[in-house]
């Protein structure tokens, strides 16, 4: 009975669907990667990779304290990300350290103190789902708190799409013409930060740079124009989060790492297929059929 | 359309001064040029060219001195769009995924609403300025698949689609085919008749002596400045070049 249902592809799709958790949780990675999928393209364009990974890392004490304190989670995360940034600026421009270095300690630093932190705070903070992410036992007053976020972010790339793509692109011909690339790099920072925020939920604080930079990835292997990119990423994002949500339930595996997996297969699959971009370029395979 | 007072500076620079934390790049440059006027910034790598560029489009912070554009700020005249920047091909990511016609409207994006909706008006803008660079073949091809010679275009296109009265060029001739050296030489002429202002820095001599009325020889600070008959001798270029002779910098017929 149990394995008849399961080799139906109808069932396979629907039967999680019939559970209350399930909904929320395919519902609320949708959102959550949709909205990393978005920023990922600005990410891998402008090389900030590396400041993803630290922010993701460095929100962990901010996660930890807010909770201890009753605030809103994302509060402290937040103040934390954005944080971190500064103080990577500020030591990068006081000392003779090299900026990755002091990305690396600096993220390294805050991560740490997250941790000693949730050991020494007696509170009922679940440090495996800070990690891993839990978009399974999500709960009310998060989901509102991520709608809220993500809201926030997608309106704000919305407006400044153009914009924080000529950053990207050219800072010095933004400022030439008088546009303020001081506010469009705090712009991408805070997007940054809220996306970590929001995007940790999913897949855990380990793990959410791949959410910021993996669809981004991949959508710059199969196009050429800057729109098609942003929609390649968003959807990519999405299907990940889909199919990794699926495979933990009927596979029963961990949530986070089945997301993360799924984008970097879909990643995989790019780099060996994309039409120009990928190993075994599918366009030309095509015109030796033809020929 | 303004008329243009040709006595009037474009550009005023006075005992500027920028240094990246300390450290001193470019010291008591002093700069003066009117419309119609091109000017050659020539140096060695490292020199304060772009340095000097970024100074006037307001990239970096002067530490000391002044500027005036337009005997207005440098703030004003980016709002204004009166600076265009080309800049070198290598300074620019050629994988990025934007094709022509994008990066040539991206030179109207200052006069343009927040959303940067294009107009009529910047539409045609933009066709007008792809046709004066020859790419309207071009329209959507990625950067990526262009030639140098055609990026360099492009980038020019974009310049002329800002309507900037103030070209500033970076190593404008490097890296480009014989057509695309023909066709920059041209929109020069035609820049100089509508009475546009250029400074191009440029590692080539006979292109300084071909179309530069004037010349800045610069080593971090100014070495020698004035027409180009007058100023770029032998010596004064020996010296702007940390003491190598040009014959073996550039072969003994420049």
């Amino acid at each position: 009975m149990e394995l008849c249902s399961f080799l139906t592809l109808d069932s396979f799709i629907t039967d999680p669907l019939s559970h209350e958790f399930m909904r929320k949780a395919l519902l609320m990675s949708s959102l959550v990667a949709a909205v990393c999928g978005f920023l990922s393209s600005y990410l891998t364009l402008k090389g900030w990779a590396l400041m993803g990974d630290a922010v993701s890392h460095s929100v962990m004490p901010g996660v930890v304290v807010a909770y201890a304190l009753g605030l809103p989670f994302s509060l402290g995360a937040f103040i934390f990300g954005v944080g971190s940034v500064a103080l990577i600026g500020f030591i990068k421009q006081k000392s003779r350290v090299k900026e990755d270095t002091v990305i690396g300690l600096v993220f390294t630093g805050f991560f740490a103190l997250g941790i000693v932190l949730v050991s020494k705070i007696k509170s009922n903070i679940d440090l495996h789902s800070i990690l891993f992410g839990s978009p399974l036992g999500i709960s009310l007053s998060d989901v509102k708190q991520t709608i809220f976020i993500s809201l926030l972010v997608v309106i704000l790339l919305s407006i400044f799409r153009k914009d924080l793509m000529l950053y990207c692109f050219d800072p010095r011909h933004a400022k030439t013409v008088g546009i303020n690339v001081l506010f469009l790099h705090y712009l991408l920072l805070t997007c940054l930060s809220l996306a970590a925020v929001v995007g940790l939920q999913s897949v855990g604080i380990i793990l959410v740079v791949a959410m910021l930079i993996t669809p981004g990835a991949t959508a710059y292997l199969l196009t050429d124009k800057f729109d098609n990119m942003t929609i390649i990423s968003v959807f990519s994002a999405i299907i990940s989060s889909l199919l990794g949500i699926y495979a933990s339930f009927w596979f029963d595996l961990e949530t986070g790492g089945s997301i993360v997996l799924a984008q970097t297969f879909i990643f995989l699959f790019a780099f060996l297929f994309a039409p120009r971009y990928g190993i075994f370029k599918l366009k030309k395979l095509f015109a030796g059929y033809k020929r | 359309m303004e008329t243009i007072n040709y006595q009037n500076f474009r550009i005023e620079a006075e005992n500027i001064c920028v240094d990246y934390n300390g450290k001193v790049a470019l010291y008591d440059a002093n700069l003066r040029l009117k419309p119609g006027q091109i000017c050659g910034l020539v140096g060695m790598n490292g020199a304060g060219k772009t340095t000097f560029f970024n100074a006037l489009t307001g990239f970096v912070n002067i530490s000391k001195g002044k500027i005036r554009i337009n005997g207005e700020s440098v703030r004003s005249a980016q709002k204004d769009q009166t600076i265009a920047y080309v800049p070198q091909n290598e300074g620019i990511d050629s994988q990025f995924p934007i094709n022509v016609w994008d990066v040539v409207m991206m030179g109207r994006y200052g006069s343009m609403n927040i959303f940067r909706c294009p107009r009529e008006s910047d539409v045609q803008a933009v066709k007008d300025a792809i046709e004066r660079v020859d790419l309207t073949d071009h329209l959507s091809t990625p950067i990526g698949n262009l030639s140098g010679g055609q990026r360099k275009r492009t980038f020019l296109a974009r310049a002329i689609a800002q309507r900037a009265s103030i070209l500033l060029l970076d190593e404008p001739f490097s890296g480009v085919d014989i057509r695309t050296e023909k066709l920059i030489s041209e929109l020069f002429i035609q820049f100089k008749n509508e009475g546009k202002t250029i400074l191009l820095s440029t590692h080539d001599m006979i292109h300084v002596r071909e179309f530069c009325d004037l010349v800045l020889l610069i080593n971090k600070t100014v070495v020698a400045y004035g027409e180009t008959s007058e100023v770029f001798t032998p010596e004064n270029i020996t010296t702007t070049f940390g003491g190598i002779s040009p014959d073996f910098l550039f072969g003994p017929e420049s």
